[in-house]
């Protein structure tokens, strides 16, 4: 039995050993697709809709794996995947950037600055709204992108709350 | 008064109608058009809706969608209403009933008429199986009639609001309610389909025949095939006082709240992490419902990772290897006993702990609803891998009883997905068998079974896959 089966939570280490962690080199080159869906289960819309085929899937029942030299960053695979397993990371800007979906109230805005939290519920941080994008008009769910000054909080945070 | 209803949710709109007045022991209570009877009392602040027959306990509302007993309460006049199905109108009176209800007092309100209906298909259920069977059905030309217990259509698909897996052809990444009004839609526009609402089937009579109890009327449903597609129901958990009321199925909280937009409590402890548990929890959170923890008795986490991992990162701890050792309250749940389990599933002393919690969501599996099969004759087999007593069928969904079909959850638990593409081969077996589609439909069949075999083809299909071997026998 792996840890995360008995704890819902998923290490880095773990990550990184199933090559699902993109290489800094790669970040510096734009948003990159990190997947943290790890289980061989019955879903594929993520590799169904890459417009490049960067995501690999052998079968349905297979975990995706991206390819990080094809993705292009698009969110494509991130705004249809139905267990919110996908976040965009990217460090080729100013500052580094992760974006995370988001479906609960209240929405942060553009400029606020939100608490950053990690796989296990714990605040690690902050991150500042640079940018919000509804997939879907009909629901208040989003993908919220934050600009980040600390590089750790891209591979550790995955979850926000708003502060007022 | 308590207010429990949502007014904000980031996925649901509530289409709340126009305030009705109602009266709850002579006393004026507020609920809206489209909410329940047992909908509008619990949100505004009621727990104890019934008491026991034997012992006089206290009973809350524990289903929600008419298969416990729980919510039965005295309707103007009239003992015995499952209020949680029941529309609330205008005026109504409502009183508590204790034990098995006094008789009505006023005999009229239940004049009953009578109705022959002849179909070609008499489908009973409107989930996603039923819903999907009919459609089916229709498109090569059959009458079908569809039952249905609920006001709306939908079954459970209709509370679904997360996003589905599987693959873009199967909706992956759309969210059950609109799947489900997609399906209500075509179903409600097709001139082939009539939906009997808020009818319940109580009867199978040779060859093909189904009686029905409709609001005011009973029917008799005279058809050439059936197909039973009533879904499942929560099983309960053995423990001490857990039928205290604001101890509820999960499915109860997701109906509450996504149905009726009533919160079920203000801070839960779920026990059980399936993917019901942990989806049902993270909809919870939506809902603004503080979840203290889930708790599971088995060594590992039965949902899905991604989904653990959503209510995980919300700060929801999920306890493996622990079990609820009793709820306690004053008539209703102010809190829970939790306790570790050994590796032989025994408690181990010292490590209980209270958590105190308004609601206690009971999510360890469901069952299959088969009475009606039962009542037909059809063999029926107890399949642990399928959730329960489920019937031998061929592969085309028929079982022992000629005419009689089965789709969804009532054949064997799983996801709404797999119950809509059974309900395509029950609908198309049913109209392929009656002469009334040709080769078409035997290839569009051969099309989705193999799109369901593919779906059941992975590790999480594996328990499935063994169930189905013990029952697509015939
Ligand atoms: S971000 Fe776009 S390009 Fe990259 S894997 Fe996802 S869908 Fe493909
Ligand atoms: S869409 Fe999401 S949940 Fe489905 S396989 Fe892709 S990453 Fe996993």
């Amino acid at each position: 039995m792996e840890e995360y089966e008995k704890t819902g939570v998923v290490t880095l280490d773990y990550l990184e050993k199933l090559g699902n962690v993109p290489s800094e080199e790669r970040l510096k080159k734009g948003p990159v697709a990190m997947t943290e869906c790890i289980q061989d289960i019955p879903c594929n819309p993520c590799a169904e809709v890459c417009p490049v085929k960067a995501i690999e899937m052998p079968e349905i029942n297979h975990r995706p794996i991206v390819h990080f030299d094809k993705c292009i960053g698009c969110t494509l695979c991130m705004q249809v995947c139905p267990g919110l397993a996908i976040v965009m990371l990217d460090k080729s800007k100013e500052k580094p950037r992760l974006t995370i979906p988001y479906e609960l109230l209240p929405m942060p805005e553009r400029g606020d600055t939100v608490v950053l939290i990690d796989r296990e519920g714990n605040d690690i941080g902050e991150g500042k709204v640079v940018a919000l994008f509804f997939p879907d008009k009909k629901y208040q769910s989003a993908l919220v992108t934050v600009e980040v000054d600390d590089d750790r909080l891209l591979y550790e945070a995955r979850n926000l709350r708003v502060v007022n | 008064m308590t207010d429990l209803r949502i007014h904000r949710h980031p996925i649901l709109k509530y289409v709340r109608g126009n305030p009705l007045k109602f009266y709850f022991e002579g006393e004026e209570r507020t609920g809206y058009e489209n909410e329940t009877i047992g909908a509008a009392l619990y949100a505004t602040g009621l727990k104890e809706f019934s008491h026991s027959f034997k012992l006089d306990r206290p009973r809350g509302i524990f289903c929600a969608i008419g298969q416990c007993a729980s919510c039965r309460m005295r309707v103007n006049g009239v003992p015995n209403v499952r209020t949680c199905i029941t529309p609330l109108e205008e005026g109504m009176t409502v009183e508590r009933q204790f034990g098995a209800g006094e008789k009505p007092t006023n005999t009229e309100v239940r004049k009953t008429f009578k109705k022959e209906l002849e179909a070609d298909i008499a489908i009973v259920g409107g989930g996603p199986a039923g819903l999907s069977a009919a459609i089916y059905a229709a498109k090569f030309g059959a009458r079908v009639v569809l039952v249905d217990r609920f006001p709306k259509l939908g079954g459970q698909l209709i509370k679904q609001t997360h996003k589905f897996f599987g693959s873009r052809k199967h909706d992956a990444g759309v969210r059950g309610i609109d799947i489900a009004e997609r399906l209500i839609k075509q179903v409600e526009e097709n001139p082939n389909i009539m939906v009997l609402s808020e009818a319940e089937a109580f009867g199978y009579y040779e060859p093909a025949t189904i009686a029905v109890a409709g609001k005011d009327t009973i029917y008799r449903i005279n058809a050439k095939k059936i197909i039973m597609a009533t879904g499942a129901a929560e099983k309960a958990l053995l423990f001490e006082n857990n039928d205290l009321p604001g101890v509820y199925g999960a499915g109860a909280a997701q109906t509450l709240m996504n149905t009726y937009g009533v919160k079920p409590g203000d801070e839960i402890i779920m026990v059980g992490a399936g993917n019901v548990g942990v989806i049902v929890t993270y909809q919870l959170l939506q809902a603004g419902v503080k979840v203290k923890m889930i708790v599971e008795a088995m060594p590992k986490i039965g949902a899905y990772f991604v989904h653990a991992a959503k209510v995980r990162r919300m700060g929801v701890p999920i306890l493996t290897r622990h079990s609820i050792l009793r709820a306690y309250g004053e008539n209703q749940v102010e809190g829970a006993t939790i306790v570790q389990l050994d590796d032989n599933w025994q408690p181990i002393p010292g490590t209980e702990k209270d958590v105190e919690v308004d609601g206690i969501a009971i999510s360890v599996g469901l069952r299959p609803t088969y009475g009606l099969l039962d009542q037909a004759g059809v063999k029926i087999q107890f399949v642990p891998e399928l959730g329960g007593h489920v019937a031998l069928r061929n592969r085309n969904l028929e079982t022992s009883v000629k005419n009689i079909y089965v789709a969804g959850d009532i054949a064997g638990i799983e996801e709404a997905s797999t119950a809509i593409m059974e309900g395509r081969i029950a609908g198309l077996s049913a109209v392929i068998d009656m002469g009334l589609a040709g080769d078409d439909a035997k290839e569009l069949r051969e099309s989705v079974r193999a799109e369901l075999t593919e779906l059941r083809a992975g590790p999480f299909g594996a328990r499935i896959r063994q169930g189905l071997e013990k029952v697509e026998v015939l």
